[in-house]
């Protein structure tokens, strides 16, 4: 027991490890200097985050314009709302979290039991609805075309709004472009998937409709994307060599293919972080419902669980201002 | 901490930094959403004035979290910046270099004929 909770300045001398100048647990400090560490970690990643945006400054894309999804609400631009909904499911879960560890110093146990099933559940709606965050940036709404420098090319129709591959483009009903699977192919070769439509469909699309231009990746001074003039439109489109639907670690129809992959990443880790908070939080959970807290006759164990929880609430705050806001 | 606190609670305490924290998240929502011309065009050293009072609000956010959430400040004031301290100088350190270096290569794409691959 003594290796889990110390309380060694009652029981030992002070030579012999009985003294505890920073008047606090072994497991606590342990605690406080991993999330010391992970700190570093994830600062590392938004930082290098930011070294990259600062990098292609003039064309990075606008998140405002990348997520705009609400449950619900199809086609309804909404930026900023579903992530704000996500921070606030977050913080309350750390306040319920709070809650139990407050409930814990008075040795309540079923108050303790509660407020953990309480925060357990937020996380997993927080879980959830990052889950359907990353179904739609996968997904993709509009579709954009790559040039054979790499930039995204993405189309505006008349009012200068962005509008789908699937607005303008002309279909082909003879069109031979299957996906080149390894089963179909001569040798260990497999070709990329097969986009919803070709780049010769898009191409044609555009000719048949004059009021289509096309907006670039580079941001004006007014931030917003440049929209180019029909025949500049015309001229840019030659250079289009792929579809791009969506998102993957490669491209993404976006912007900057570094983009999708910082999101991907630092999401994706925070995102980790919240489900293994997740599993500590339900181990923590039943053990408080099976009294061994209550025995030890110390609930510092939910302290220490608390302390990872509000770390990872507090990442995501930076997360959320960094990726979301600025 | 558990020894002080054992009798009374600190749920007052909590409620109020909840209120604070929403409060401030609806302030940058409703910032990043309305976007003020007055403060999204104009620049102080490079970044503009609503990015400014958003990693401000991040700070405060950050400070309500660990100072009351995860109880630093009912810690030893020794160990609260043995956490806090260093995270702020290496953050900051960090930050500082790496950006600038970022900067610099945006000024190489623009001064110079590369234009994409550095």
């Amino acid at each position: 027991m003594g290796a889990t909770v110390t309380t060694a300045a009652t029981k030992e001398t002070t030579w012999g490890g009985g003294n505890e100048p920073l008047k606090v647990s072994y497991g606590k400090m342990m605690m406080w200097y991993f999330i010391l560490s992970d700190s570093l970690t994830f600062c590392g990643f938004l930082v290098g985050y930011g070294f990259t945006r600062y990098k292609f400054m003039d064309t990075w894309p606008i998140a405002d314009e990348v997520f705009n999804h609400f449950p619900f609400l199809h086609g309804v631009d909404a930026p900023m709302y579903y992530v704000a909904l996500m921070t606030f499911i977050l913080i309350f879960s750390s306040v319920t979290m709070v809650l139990a560890v407050d409930a814990g110093h008075q040795m309540k146990k079923n108050k303790v039991a509660v407020y953990m099933f309480m925060t357990i559940i937020g996380g997993l709606v927080f879980l959830g609805s990052q889950a359907w965050e990353w179904k739609n940036f996968i997904s993709g709404t509009y579709g954009a075309v790559e040039t054979r420098g790499g930039s995204i090319l993405q189309f505006v129709g008349e009012d200068g709004k962005q509008i789908a591959l699937a607005d303008f483009a002309k279909v082909d009903p003879n069109r031979d472009e299957a996906t080149l699977t390894r089963a179909k192919g001569t040798w260990f070769v497999k070709g990329a998937e097969a986009t919803t439509y070709s780049i010769a469909e898009v191409k044609a699309g555009f000719e048949a409709n004059p009021n289509v231009r096309i907006r670039t990746q580079l941001t004006t001074d007014t931030k917003h994307k440049e929209i180019l003039t029909r025949e500049e439109s015309v001229k840019r489109l030659e250079d289009a060599v792929l579809v791009v639907e969506g998102a993957n670690l490669i491209r993404n129809e976006y912007g900057h293919k570094t983009f999708a992959d910082f999101f991907f990443f630092i999401t994706g880790f925070h995102g980790f972080h919240v489900f293994t908070g997740i599993l500590i939080n339900v181990v923590i959970f039943f053990n408080v419902l099976l009294g061994t807290y209550q025995r030890r006759g110390t609930y510092e164990m939910v302290e220490k669980g608390g302390l990872y929880w509000h770390f990872v609430d507090l990442v995501w705050v930076f997360v959320f201002t960094f990726f979301y806001l600025v | 901490m558990a020894a002080e606190g054992a009798h009374h609670s600190n749920t007052k305490r909590i409620w109020t930094v909840f209120v604070i924290m929403s409060l401030v998240t609806l302030v940058e929502v409703v910032l990043g959403i309305i976007k003020p011309a007055s403060l999204h065009h104009v620049h102080i050293f490079g970044l503009s004035l609503l990015n400014y009072i958003f990693i401000i609000l991040t700070i405060v956010k950050a400070y309500y979290i660990m100072w009351a959430f995860m109880h630093l400040e009912q810690e030893k004031s020794a160990f609260r910046w043995s956490v806090a301290g260093i995270l702020t100088f290496l953050c900051v350190y960090l930050i500082a270099l790496v950006l600038t270096e970022g900067n610099y290569i945006y000024e190489v794409f623009h001064n110079s004929q590369y234009k994409w691959i550095f």
